[in-house]
C-alpha cells in the first residue's frame, strides 16, 4: 500500500563519501549511516549495531558488509542483518542514485529487530 | 585360520619401525608380543640430546604411546628382560616369569655402552649415555651443579657435554685422540668443532688418557686422574666412548654370534625362524650405530615376515651432530691417500669449512662444517657414484652453483632426482614425499611427517622437507604460518609479507590481485593487516589507505562504548608543566568533557568527546604544543620513565632524559601491534620496564635492554636483549629491534609473541652480535620515520579528512516532506 508512496530525499552526492567508507545523515534523534562500496553502490543503515548500538558508520566497509568498530559484528549493508552466527538486524533504508545524487527514503525501512 | 605369533625381544627404534612397516602392509598377519627391558613405551632415542639440553621433554619424543599398542593389538611387557629362549619349544620367558610362544622371533636387543675398565668405574656418579634413565640421572646431577667430566669426544659424548652445559653444569670433555669426532671429521673440522665447544665454555682436552676415577669415602665420584697426573674434580663422570652390540642372549641360545648377532641379507640369524636387527647385529662384517641402516633392516624384515624375499645389502651412512647451533655433516670416507684428491673451501669469517674427497672423479667422502645444506646432495652423488668431472670447478660451492648463476634453494631441491634421500634417519626419498603430498593432499609439515616419517626423527632435514613442500605445492604451502590470514586467502601472514617484498606489491588491490584473494575487497581482518604491511615495507611509496584502518587510527582518537571518543596528548617521557596542564583544563571546560583520567602510561586522557568536536579540541591542544599521543595506534605508544638521576637518590643514569629522547625519536612509528616502552633509572625499576614490550634498566655500567614483556591478557617478565654502554647505543639497539619486529611481526602480534616465534637467540644474534645487520635495521627505521613523524592532529586541524568529522546532511522535518 505505502510501497508506492515513496519519499525520496536528496542527501548529497556520491563524491561526498569516500570509497569503502561512510558518512552520517542526522534525522532528528536518529543518525543514518550512508555507505559507499568499492563498486560505488550506496546503502543506508541506521547508525546502530544491533549488538550494543555501535556506530556502524565508523566501521570497515568490505564486500557488501560493514564490520562494527566496537565488537566486530559484521552487518549486511543491503539488509541490515548480522552475518555469521550473530543474530540481529539494523534498520535499512532504500537508496537511489541519480546522476551521482544520492536519494534515500526514510519513511520506509526493513524492520529493525 | 589362526594368526601366526610374532615375539620381539627389545622395544627400541628398529623393532618399532619394523612393526610400522609390517602393519602398513598387513595388519592382521601376526599376533605380536614385545618384551621390553626398559619400563616404558617406544621413544625416539635420537632425541635424547634435546631432552638432556632441556629443549624437549620425554613426552615430545614418544614414538608409540600406550594407545598405539592397544590400537594395534600388540601385547607389550614393560620392564620384562628376557631370561630364556627355548628354540625347540619355540617359547620366550622373561626374568619376571612371563612366557610367550612364537612362530617367528625377532631379536632386537640393541647395544650397550662400552664401559672403560678404569679403576673406580663402579663408583656412584659414573654414568653412561644410552637411554632415558641415563638422561634422568644426568638431569638430576645437573640440578646439584658442579662439574661433569665426559669421557669421549665422539657424537654422543659431545651431545652429552653440550646438554649438560645447557643445564648449567661446568663441563670437561676428555678425548683420547688429537681431534674430536675423528671417525667422522677430518682434523680441520675437528678443530673448528673444538673451538666452538670452547667458545661455549666447555673445557675440551684432547690426547687425554684417563687413568683412574677418584671416589670419596661414601663411594661417590669426586674426580678423575689422567695419565699425566692431572686431576679434575667432578661430581659426575659420563662415559661415552662407544657402544657394543648386546648379543649375549643370542649367544646363550646357540645362535651364531661374532661381534654381533650374525645375519644374512634376509636378516635371518642361523635359525631360520629367528630374525635380528638393529645395533645388536653384524651384517657383512659391519655393526651399525646410526639409525638409517636400522630402518632399512626394519623394512627388509617386515617384507620377509610376510613371505617376501627382500634383501639388505648394507648402508653407507652420513652423520649429523645434534647440538643446537652447530652445523656439521659428514659422510663416507675422507682419509687421505695417493689415489685421492680433495677440494677444500674455507671461509674463516663465516666459520665455514667444506671438504670433498674424490677418487676416480667420484665423491667418496664429504665433511661440511658451518654450512651443511648441501650435505644430502653430496651424499646422493656419493651413494650413486656419479662422475663429477664436469662440475669439479664449482662442486664445492654446492648444488645451487651447478649450471650457471646461483639459484634459490627451492630450485636446488626441485632439481634433485626422485630417489635422492631427504630424510637420512628414516630413509625417505624425494619421490616418496612428493607423491604422498599429492596423493593425500597434504599441506602441512605435520601431515607430511605423519604420512612419510620424513623429518620425524632428528628433524635436521625439516628445512629440506619444507622446501620440497614449497616446490610441490607452490604458493599453497606456507611453511611458517599454516593458518591463513583470514577467509579471503589461503596464505598465512609470513607468506604474504614475503610476497609483498619479493613481488614488489605496493597497494592493497595489487596484493589481492597477485596473491589471488578469494574475495573482491578483502575483509576487516586482512585489510588492516595488508595496510600495515605496505606502510611498513614501502614507507616512501605506499599511500596509507584510511578505509582499511580501524576507526581509532582513522580519526586518531579512541572510540568509546557510547560512540564518543577519548583524546590523549603526548607527554614526553611522562613530563608535563603548568602550562600544559592549564591548556588541558581549559579544553575540558570549553568542550564540557565529562571525564579526565591519568593513564597507565603517564599521561592524561580526556574521555567522552563528541566526534564533531575532535578537530576543535585538537586545535586548542595544538596551540599549547601538544601532539597526538597515538594512544589508539598499533604503533609506538608511550615511554614511561622514572625520575632517574635528576631527583632520585638511587638513580644511576638520566632515565627521564633517555625516555624523552627515545619517545621523540620513535613516535609516529607504526608497528604490528601496540608498542609500549619504559626506562627505569636503576634496578628498583619504578617505571616497571620489565613487563613492557621494550624496556631499559639503567645500571652503573650502562643500559640493560629488555624486551618481550607483557602485562595484559598474558603476564610475562621481559627477556634481556643485552647490555650497552651509552645512550646512543641504547637508542640504536632499541630502534633496530623495533624495526626487526616491524618487518617480521604478524599484524596484531605483540612483540613477546613474535619473539617466541622467531626465537630469543636469533633476535639477540641479529641485534646484539651482528653489527652490520643492526645498523641496517636502524637505517631502515630512520628512513621510515621520515614519513611517519607527521602529527595527525595538526593535519586534521588544517583540514585533512574533514568529511570524517561532519555529518553529510542534517535533515529537518520540512526537508523530508
Amino acid at each position: 500500500m505505502t510501497a508506492d508512496i515513496r519519499n525520496w530525499v536528496h542527501i548529497g552526492t556520491l563524491e561526498d563519501i569516500p570509497r569503502e567508507g561512510a558518512r552520517c545523515v542526522k534525522n532528528g534523534d536518529m543518525t543514518i549511516a550512508i555507505f559507499r562500496t568499492a563498486k560505488d553502490d550506496v546503502f543506508a543503515l541506521e547508525d546502530k549495531c544491533p549488538h550494543k548500538n555501535g556506530p556502524l558508520s565508523q566501521g570497515i566497509v568490505h564486500d557488501g558488509c560493514v564490520t562494527c568498530p566496537l565488537h566486530n559484528w559484521v552487518i549486511s549493508l543491503e539488509t541490515g542483518a548480522a552475518q555469521g552466527a550473530d543474530e540481529g538486524r539494523t534498520a535499512a533504508f532504500p537508496v537511489r542514485l541519480e546522476d551521482g545524487r544520492i536519494l534515500i527514503d526514510l519513511s520506509y525501512s526493513h524492520e529493525a529487530v | 585360520m589362526t594368526k601366526q605369533k610374532l615375539v620381539i625381544v627389545g622395544n627400541g627404534m628398529a623393532p618399532g619401525r619394523m612393526l610400522e612397516n609390517l602393519f602398513e602392509k598387513d595388519r592382521d598377519a601376526y599376533d605380536v608380543t614385545i618384551f621390553n627391558a626398559e619400563p616404558r613405551v617406544n621413544y625416539n632415542r635420537l632425541m635424547l640430546s634435546p631432552v638432556l639440553s632441556g629443549e624437549k621433554s620425554y613426552e615430545d619424543i614418544i614414538t608409540h604411546g600406550d594407545d598405539w599398542y592397544a590400537e594395534h593389538g600388540v601385547t607389550l611387557h614393560k620392564g620384562a628382560r628376557v631370561a630364556e629362549i627355548d628354540r625347540d619349544a619355540k617359547t620366550v620367558t622373561s626374568e619376571n616369569g612371563v612366557t610367550a610362544s612364537y612362530d617367528k622371533l625377532v631379536i632386537a636387543t640393541g647395544s650397550s655402552p662400552f664401559i672403560i675398565p678404569l679403576p673406580g668405574k663402579d663408583l656412584d656418579g659414573v654414568l653412561t649415555y644410552r637411554d632415558l634413565d641415563d638422561v634422568e640421572k644426568m638431569l638430576d646431577a645437573a640440578k646439584r651443579g658442579g662439574r661433569a667430566v665426559v669421557i669421549g669426544g665422539g657424537l654422543l659424548g659431545l651431545e652429552a657435554a653440550a646438554g649438560l652445559k645447557m643445564q648449567g653444569m661446568d663441563v670437561t670433555v676428555l678425548h683420547l685422540m688429537p681431534t674430536l669426532m675423528e671417525r667422522q671429521l677430518d682434523p680441520a673440522a675437528g678443530f673448528l668443532l673444538e673451538a666452538e665447544f670452547k667458545r661455549r665454555g666447555i673445557d675440551v682436552r684432547t690426547k687425554a688418557n684417563s687413568h683412574k676415577i677418584l671416589g670419596d669415602d661414601a663411594g661417590k665420584v669426586r674426580g678423575i686422574r689422567l695419565d699425566d697426573g692431572t686431576e679434575i674434580e667432578a661430581s659426575i663422570i659420563v662415559m661415552a666412548v662407544g657402544i657394543r652390540p648386546s648379543a649375549d642372549l643370542a649367544r646363550e641360545v646357540g645362535l651364531d654370534v661374532n661381534r654381533g648377532v650374525l645375519v644374512g641379507d634376509d636378516m635371518r640369524t642361523s635359525d631360520a625362524d629367528i630374525f635380528s636387527l638393529g645395533e645388536c647385529v653384524e651384517h657383512r662384517g659391519m655393526c651399525y650405530g646410526l639409525v638409517a641402516p636400522l630402518y632399512e633392516m626394519a623394512g627388509v624384515i617386515a617384507d620377509n615376515l610376510l613371505g617376501a624375499s627382500s634383501e639388505y645389502t648394507g648402508s653407507v651412512t652420513a652423520t649429523k651432530l645434534k647440538v643446537t647451533g652447530v652445523d656439521l655433516y659428514s659422510a663416507g670416507d675422507f682419509s687421505e691417500g695417493d689415489d685421492r684428491e680433495e677440494i677444500v673451501l674455507r671461509d674463516a669469517s663465516a666459520g665455514v669449512y667444506k671438504r670433498i674427497v674424490l677418487k676416480d672423479n667420484k665423491i667418496v667422502g664429504a665433511v661440511l662444517y658451518g654450512e651443511t645444506s648441501d650435505g644430502p646432495w653430496f651424499f646422493d652423488l656419493l651413494k650413486k657414484g656419479t662422475d663429477v668431472s664436469d662440475m669439479r670447478e664449482t662442486l664445492i660451492f654446492g648444488q645451487a652453483y651447478q649450471g650457471g648463476s646461483p639459484l634459490d634453494p627451492t630450485a636446488a631441491v626441485a632439481a634433485l632426482p626422485d630417489d635422492a634421500e631427504i630424510c637420512g634417519c628414516n630413509g625417505v626419498c624425494k619421490g616418496k614425499i612428493v607423491t604422498t603430498i599429492k596423493a593425500k593432499g597434504l599441506t602441512t609439515l605435520d601431515g607430511v611427517r605423519a604420512h612419510t616419517k620424513a623429518s620425524n626423527s632428528c628433524g635436521t632435514c625439516t628445512g629440506l622437507v619444507e622446501q620440497l613442500m614449497q616446490v610441490t605445492l607452490g604458493d599453497a604451502y606456507n611453511p611458517a604460518a599454516v593458518t591463513p590470514m583470514c577467509g579471503c586467502t589461503h596464505l598465512g601472514h609470513d607468506e604474504v609479507r614475503r610476497l609483498i617484498k619479493s613481488k614488489e606489491l605496493k597497494s592493497i588491490p595489487a596484493v589481492m590481485q597477485e596473491l589471488e584473494w578469494t574475495t573482491s575487497g578483502g575483509c576487516a581482518k586482512c585489510r588492516p593487516a595488508l595496510n600495515y604491511y605496505l606502510v611498513s615495507d614501502w614507507p616512501d611509496e605506499y599511500a596509507d589507505d584510511y578505509q582499511s584502518r580501524f576507526i581509532n587510527e582513522r580519526v586518531h582518537a579512541n572510540i568509546q562504548k557510547d560512540g564518543t571518543y577519548s583524546v590523549v596528548p603526548r607527554m614526553w617521557g611522562g613530563m608535563t608543566s603548568s602550562k600544559e596542564l592549564r591548556a588541558i583544563a581549559d579544553v575540558v571546560d570549553k568542550f564540557n568533557i565529562p571525564a579526565v583520567k591519568c593513564t597507565g602510561g603517564q599521561r592524561i586522557d580526556m574521555l567522552g568527546i563528541r566526534k564533531e568536536d575532535l578537530p576543535a579540541v585538537w586545535a586548542d591542544l595544538g596551540k599549547a604544543g601538544f601532539v597526538s599521543g597515538q594512544a589508539y595506534a598499533k604503533g609506538l605508544r608511550t615511554v614511561k620513565t622514572c625520575v632517574g638521576t635528576d631527583w632520585c637518590r638511587f638513580g644511576t643514569q638520566d632515565s627521564t632524559g633517555l625516555g624523552i629522547k627515545l619517545e621523540k625519536f620513535m613516535w609516529g612509528s607504526w608497528t604490528p601491534a601496540k608498542l609500549k616502552m619504559a626506562v627505569s633509572g636503576c634496578p628498583r625499576n619504578c617505571a616497571e620496564a620489565t613487563c613492557k614490550d621494550i624496556g631499559i634498566i639503567c645500571v652503573d655500567s650502562g643500559y640493560e635492554i629488555h624486551f618481550a614483556g607483557a602485562a595484559g591478557l598474558d603476564i610475562k617478565g621481559t627477556e634481556v636483549l643485552g647490555l650497552v654502554k651509552t645512550e646512543d647505543e641504547a637508542i640504536e639497539h632499541v630502534a633496530a629491534l623495533t624495526q626487526m619486529y616491524r618487518e617480521q611481526g604478524h599484524y596484531l602480534e605483540r612483540i613477546y609473541k613474535w619473539a617466541k616465534r622467531i626465537g630469543l637467540e636469533e633476535i639477540r644474534r641479529q641485534i646484539m652480535d651482528d653489527e652490520a645487520m643492526r645498523v641496517a635495521y636502524f637505517d631502515r627505521f630512520v628512513f621510515s620515520q621520515k614519513f611517519a613523524q607527521v602529527d595527525p592532529w595538526s593535519e586534521r586541524v588544517s583540514g585533512k579528512d574533514k568529511h570524517e568529522f561532519k555529518p553529510m546532511a542534517v535533515l529537518t522535518k520540512e526537508a523530508a516532506e
